[in-house]
């Protein structure tokens, strides 16, 4: 199909890069130098202009696009990109917002604004980083089928019990399945990045320290695996979040709604009052989070969980540092540069969770195949989790899943059935009926064939 | 020579229009008197003073321009105007007859008390043996008038107001802000008079109904429009001698709820007929004051019941709750824990007799008062509320230093300047309430009146928050004719700083506020 993308930043480039290989990218920005280096980069056509204006998206061939991805840095020119391509076509029209309101403005009503998907940056971000604290351990987790169904990656850490464990004898759980198992690579390669193996675990597949293991199952299942992970860290249930932006506030707002009773911490007056204004159930603290005296009598060393969501990568760095120093339990850092994710990660950061990678996830949902309802990418890339509805064309459909597994390629698990609202535990015999929803792991390599198979 | 930056002239000439729609209400009186042919002649003169005034005031300035000063300076000039021309009556009515309002310090007290809603008395003898029927109707009526607020009124009905009203209302109005109910403040001064009106005209048809089913022998139609004009201000006027304890249970009973209506914000009824009565308990002062009312009755009645409650061992029975009688407990305990607490000032028994314990709960009470936007006096639930809530946050913020917590009501922060506003109110008026009390108790010696300390007290916050009756000397049955002329001003002052809520009458005694 035919996208255009408004807007080359680093989530529109990235976006735009992923979709090149199968789509027809127009990529639209005002900047005439960034232009010119899209051109080269990638597969694409980049065209300077602004995507705000009629003229420009005609340009763009707006009358031909499918759809239509706003993903510059200014909210409101996102919103009303989407507006004017919807007065002279029909694409489906993408935002990306990071001020929640407008999120919440739109959900009101679906569609509203010309929007047909809005993509609130700030939120996800939120949401991700309360996902990785409410399950310890975790690295990453997503939800499907509704919130039925939570896939969660796991780092099997030195003197995990877990450790030499077979799948078999790990896999304690009634509804949880073990997706992959990946092993980071030794020995680097020229420069490159190392590649981690992603192995398809059968039951003899034998976890080492250092694995990161991927699980789909039910909520209660998922939870349990990360207690059997980690037996000493409980669900958080004291957290500091680090800093008032609308990350920090989002993500205070979400464990709220949990029952939690969060402390954050804010440097500016007028913003830390708002905040306390805002956050009936949080403790707002009124001060500069690398004050060490301060966070000695806070008790900082008491905490289950610290997020960092300051307004730069460094000082996000160095929260996350003195907490854990100080004796806090595990740091998640608001990382703005997905390059530096990694390099957090190795020094000392539990988690750094990317906001413009957590939103190109989000976004590529969208423009997988038609029945996929919901993506989440493993490794940036390595593998996805994909959940659709089964329908009659599907080769799992009449067949027990040991049969269907001989018409797909490998690389592919189904590691989750809902039937209705109740929670089916897929076996080598179960029978997949039409209308169910099924949450499968698939390898990236064979990523096309298997979506065309199911 | 410092030039006067206030426009006195455009406040006195809205002073004057309100003196002139004020001879309104003197013909009800007017009226009644003509019917019963007893103080015609009064009626007559004092509305004939009270419409000259009037437009010879309004003759000051043809076109008033109201400023916020300005509206301090004609909210307190209309109360003060409006007391005295209160006054007259009394004074007229009184001339050659044996009546203790003949003296014009006396009629003045009565007058004040009347207008602010307070109920403390100085009529020597109460009743229609030495009073007619039209000044004892014209006395419940001063409280009725005052209770929802004059300036409320003026704002309703003089178009002139419609810009500078919400600042007036806003002045006058008890508690902290006025809150518009719709975008016109003329409309939400007409709202809040309808809800007020029409709560008035519930009791009185309650009353005289339980009259004619034979519950309520001594409530006649005379009695049964009286009382209301005085419940629904909370203000505590009876035209009989012993308050409610001249009623049945019946009556008692039917007061309780009306007194506890009138000290609840009329804005949250006007928001229960629109959304349903859930509005009523969202509202965070609301459940607060019900609370307390709950906590005052307990308290009361668990002491009357429990034998402890009554103080002097030699009763004549029908006076007192018979200690374990539980229905007669409860009707008294509640009755006098709600009339204090809202501030109205009704007696449904002399509770003079009850022991230290019991009035004790009274004395405390004295000092709540209504909510905001009630017709209830003292310092007001709101402000209790946020103080104890302030407090909590201090002792939060001296284990957590850098925590910023904002003071909350019903989900909404407070901003901090109310919260400041409110602390300052408080501490003025328990500042004032000492000082009267040194006052009070100094002339007493002076003038070698034997009055307890005790009682000057309950006298002190009785007045000040537009209570009434306190204890001993100036008790429900008794008046407050034992002290001096001088004390009789000073808590008239009491009694007006008290309705206004101090700030509009004493932002007059600044310097800044006559200067630029």
């Amino acid at each position: 199909m035919r996208v255009i993308v408004v807007g080359a930043g680093q989530v529109g480039s990235s976006i735009a890069g992923s979709l090149a290989e199968e789509h027809e990218v127009v990529v639209v920005d005002i900047d005439e130098e960034r232009v010119d280096a899209l051109t080269y980069d990638l597969d694409v056509l980049a065209i300077q202009g602004d995507g705000a204006s009629l003229s420009t998206l005609r340009e763009a061939g707006i009358e031909e696009a499918d759809m239509v991805i706003a993903s510059t840095d200014a909210d409101e020119t996102n919103i009303v990109t989407c507006g004017t391509a919807k007065t002279v076509g029909d694409p489906f029209t993408i935002a990306r917002v990071k001020r929640t309101n407008y999120l919440e403005t739109w959900e009101q009503a679906e569609g509203a604004l010309g929007v047909d998907f809005m993509v609130g940056t700030n939120l996800l971000t939120a949401k991700a980083a309360t996902q990785v604290i409410g399950l310890p351990a975790a690295r990453d987790v997503d939800t499907f089928a509704g919130g039925r169904v939570q896939m969660a990656e796991f780092e099997v850490p030195e003197g995990s019990p877990l450790c030499g464990q077979t799948v078999q004898e790990a896999d304690r759980f009634d509804s949880l399945t073990f997706a992959a198992v990946i092993r980071p690579c030794e020995g680097e390669e020229d420069g490159e990045e190392p590649k981690d193996d992603v192995i398809i675990p059968t039951g003899a597949t034998v976890i080492e320290a250092g694995d990161e293991v991927v699980v789909i199952g039910s909520n209660g299942s998922v939870q349990a695996m990360a207690a059997e992970v980690a037996p000493h860290a409980g669900g958080a249930s004291d957290v500091l979040v680090v800093g008032g932006s609308d990350i920090g506030y989002q993500v205070a707002r979400l464990l709220e709604r949990r029952g939690l009773h969060p402390r954050l911490i804010e440097r500016d007056a007028e913003r830390a009052r708002e905040l306390a204004e805002q956050l009936p159930d949080t403790t707002v603290l009124e001060s500069d989070a690398t004050d060490r005296e301060f966070l000695e009598r806070e008790h900082i060393s008491e905490v289950d969980a610290v997020v960092a969501a300051l307004d730069s990568d460094e000082k996000n760095l160095l929260a996350s540092l003195l907490a854990k120093r100080l004796g806090a339990g595990r740091a998640v850092a608001i990382v703005d540069d997905g390059a530096y994710v990694r390099l957090f990660e190795e020094v000392g950061v539990d988690v750094g969770i990317n906001p413009r990678e957590v939103t190109a996830e989000e976004i590529t949902r969208f423009t997988r195949e038609r029945y996929a309802e919901n993506v989440a990418l493993i490794e940036s890339d390595r593998a996805e989790v994909i959940e659709f509805t089964v329908d009659e064309e599907s080769v799992l459909t009449g067949q027990t899943i040991a049969e269907a597994a001989a018409d797909l390629p490998d690389g592919v698990v189904v590691g989750a059935i809902v039937r209705g609202d109740a929670f089916v535990i897929p076996r080598g015999g179960t029978t997949v009926e039409v209308g169910d929803s099924v949450v499968v792991f698939v390898d990236t390599d064979v990523l096309e064939e298997a979506t065309a198979a199911l | 020579m410092v030039s006067v930056r206030v426009d006195w002239r455009a406040s006195c000439s809205l002073v004057g229009s309100v003196l002139k729609y004020l001879s309104l209400p003197l013909l009800f009186p007017l009226g009644v008197a003509v019917y019963f042919g007893e103080d015609v002649l009064t009626f007559a003169a004092v509305a004939a003073v009270t419409l000259t005034v009037g437009f010879g005031l309004e003759r000051l300035d043809t076109d008033p321009d109201i400023g916020a000063r300005e509206g301090f300076l004609m909210v307190a000039a209309t109360w003060l105007a409006v007391a005295l021309v209160g006054t007259l009556p009394y004074v007229l009515a009184g001339m050659g007859t044996a009546s203790t309002l003949a003296d014009p310090v006396n009629a003045l007290f009565e007058s004040m008390s009347g207008f602010t809603t307070t109920g403390a008395t100085v009529m020597g003898s109460i009743g229609l043996e030495q009073h007619s029927h039209a000044l004892l109707l014209w006395r419940q009526l001063t409280q009725w008038l005052g209770g929802m607020g004059i300036v409320v009124l003026a704002v309703a009905i003089l178009p002139e107001l419609s810009v500078g009203g919400a600042q007036l209302m806003d002045a006058e109005a008890p508690g902290p802000g006025i809150e518009k109910l719709t975008p016109r403040i003329a409309k939400t001064a007409r709202v809040l008079w309808l809800v007020y009106l029409g709560f008035t005209v519930l009791e009185f048809l309650l009353l005289y109904g339980a009259h004619l089913a034979g519950l309520a022998p001594n409530m006649g139609l005379y009695n049964a429009v009286l009382h209301p004009l005085t419940t629904m201000p909370t203000g505590g006027f009876s035209p009989e001698a012993r308050s409610i304890e001249a009623f049945s249970a019946t009556v008692q009973w039917i007061v309780i709820p009306f007194m506890v209506a009138a000290g609840t914000n009329f804005a949250l009824f006007w928001g229960a007929l629109t959304d349903g009565p859930s509005r009523l308990l969202e509202d965070a002062e609301f459940r607060y004051y019900a609370g307390l009312l709950g906590v005052g009755t307990a308290l009361a009645a668990g002491l009357l019941y429990g034998g402890v409650g009554i103080g002097l061992a030699e009763l004549p029975v029908e006076v007192a709750p018979i200690p374990g009688e539980l229905e007669d407990s409860l009707r008294h305990g509640a009755f006098q824990a709600v009339s204090i607490i809202t501030t109205t000032g009704y007696a449904s028994m002399d509770f003079n007799t009850w022991s230290g314990a019991s009035q004790s709960v009274l004395l405390v009470a004295l000092f709540l008062g209504g909510s905001a936007g009630s017709t209830g006096g003292a310092i007001k639930m709101v402000r209790t509320l946020v103080i104890l809530k302030a407090v909590k946050r201090e002792l939060f913020t001296t284990v957590h230093p850098e925590a910023v917590s904002p003071v909350r009501l019903g989900g909404r922060a407070l901003d901090e300047t109310a919260v400041r506003g409110i602390f300052s109110f408080t501490l003025l008026y328990l500042v004032i309430f000492l000082a009267g009390v040194a006052v009070l108790a100094v002339d007493a010696s002076r003038a070698a009146e034997t009055i307890p300390l005790f009682d000057i007290i309950s006298a002190t916050a009785a007045t000040l928050g537009n209570v009434g009756p306190g204890f001993g000397v100036v008790g429900p049955m008794n008046n407050y004719l034992p002290f001096t002329d001088f004390s009789k001003l000073v808590m008239v002052f009491l009694m007006w700083v008290g309705r206004l809520e101090i700030l509009p009458v004493f932002v007059l005694l600044t310097r800044a506020y006559w200067r630029s």
